[in-house]
């Protein structure tokens, strides 16, 4: 055990914390958004919306994300890059940069396994909360925005918990398109000093304490906003 | 299409090939997997604290720690960990494990922390009736577990080793960063060499959906098979 190498590679480890920590947030405000639109999209009674939402989660979440990731850096960069009218775009702009590319893909990810919460969540809550807010006289939309929604998120809030911890574990694929996060970091590390062990146990201590503060975390908002 | 063709002059073989590597990783892993998790379950539901507490790091680290720092772990101290035990042996010499022998350990790993869960839940769903009446019957322990408890439980298990089974058929992309040549490492390989990422990456992005569809397929007959009488 080189305890030297530990205790001096745990800042440069905890630097790197904020790359992740920078990813999984933008990636999660994002990928809520993505995920609230598809399961309205996905409740629609329109077969085709329907349908394309629920397209739209199986691709997402039948494939593994280092192959979206792959696609949108690699695949769509190399696209673009190629073709002199996209390049002068604005898309050219966002996608060269790794960052960008990864948080796209992160945020679309993200958003397919939220919109199958949230949708589940929507059809659970009981057709008389809805009833009691029509015979109140309040809109459709208000009955939406007020009611379906709170308590959506309040349904949803457990399983969502462990969608942000499979995606901050998601967050560590952003090492294999050039950032460097803390899993890139920590494979520099282990890399240059074939010490892998060691390394292991600081970055995935540093891990370890992200699931646990957000786990208790989620676990003190269920009880904040729960029904009794 | 004639990039996908099979022989010298496209990838369809050598894709071929690769999927049939991400399918043999991915039923190894899961196989050690459930070895793991047939050691760490009972482990789990012992009434002794100690031995639930060893049960509970092994969970917890691997659930909550990033695969690929787990893969990574695996592909740089892998030989060292074997050569270590070599030594105390006295075998001196270096020694090289295979790409497979990494990857499908390191996602077993994974995939048995999952699958302790999957099996401690579905134990613990059972009806305690089940266990006290298999006891009064005077059947053996073993005769107790395979007979009665075991049908039970792998009724309740299937649909959440399902999607173990999915996980685990996903994490597997991951190995290709330490160059085993499976679905991932291939289309990496043949992007490289024509120029058109976007059409092997998205063809890879196929392999998986068709994979994760056919054994969805598979893994409903079984359900069906196993929930016969209710």
């Amino acid at each position: 055990m080189d305890f030297e190498l530990m205790i001096n590679s745990f800042p440069k480890l905890l630097n790197a914390v904020v790359v992740t920590l920078k990813l999984l947030s933008v990636s999660l405000i994002v990928g809520l958004f993505i995920g609230l639109l598809f399961a309205i999209l996905r409740l629609n009674k329109n077969i085709f919306i329907n349908k394309f939402a629920y397209g739209y989660s199986y691709l997402f979440r039948g494939t593994p994300l280092l192959v979206q990731i792959f696609i949108i850096y690699y695949g769509l960069g190399n696209f673009i890059g190629n073709n002199e009218y996209l390049k002068s775009s604005f898309i050219w702009v966002i996608l060269k940069e790794p960052y960008w590319c990864a948080i796209i893909a992160f945020a679309l990810n993200t958003g397919a396994y939220t919109s199958e919460i949230l949708r589940s969540a929507f059809q659970t809550i009981k057709p008389g909360i809805i009833e009691a807010g029509e015979s109140l006289g309040i809109s459709n939309k208000i009955i939406f925005y007020k009611i379906q929604i709170p308590i959506a998120i309040r349904q949803s809030l457990p399983a969502y918990g462990n969608e942000i911890i499979l995606m901050m574990k998601g967050t560590s694929l952003a090492s294999t398109v050039t950032l460097m996060d803390l899993t890139g970091v920590a494979k520099y590390i282990i890399s240059t000093t074939f010490k892998p062990i060691e390394v292991f146990i600081v970055a995935g201590g540093i891990y370890l304490f992200m699931t646990f503060v957000i786990h208790n975390v989620v676990k003190f908002l269920e009880k904040k906003y729960s029904f009794n | 299409m004639e990039l996908l063709a099979f022989g010298d002059t496209g990838w369809g073989d050598e894709l071929f090939r690769a999927t049939l590597m991400t399918i043999a990783v991915s039923i190894t892993a899961m196989i050690i997997g459930f070895s793991f998790a047939a050691i760490f379950t009972p482990l789990k539901l012992s009434k002794y604290k100690s031995l639930n507490l060893v049960a509970n790091i092994y969970t917890t680290v691997i659930r909550g720690v990033p695969e690929l720092l787990v893969i990574y772990l695996f592909f740089f101290g892998g030989s060292g960990a074997i050569m270590f035990v070599a030594s105390m042996f006295g075998y001196n010499e270096y020694i090289e494990i295979n790409a497979f022998v990494t990857g499908s350990f390191a996602i077993g790993i994974i995939s048995g922390a999952y699958s302790t869960e999957v099996f401690r839940g579905a134990i613990q769903s059972i009806d305690r009736g089940q266990f006290e009446a298999a006891k009064v019957l005077g059947f053996s322990r073993f005769k107790q577990f395979y007979k009665i408890i075991l049908p039970q439980m792998l009724r309740l298990a299937i649909p959440n080793l399902s999607n173990v089974w999915q996980i685990t058929l996903k994490d597997t992309s991951l190995i290709s960063v330490t160059g085993l040549v499976e679905i991932m490492r291939q289309s990496y390989i043949a992007a490289g060499s024509t120029r058109d990422p976007l059409f092997f990456y998205s063809f890879a992005a196929v392999l998986y959906l068709l994979l994760t569809f056919l054994s969805m397929k598979l893994i409903n007959k079984l359900e069906v098979k196993y929930s016969r009488g209710y």
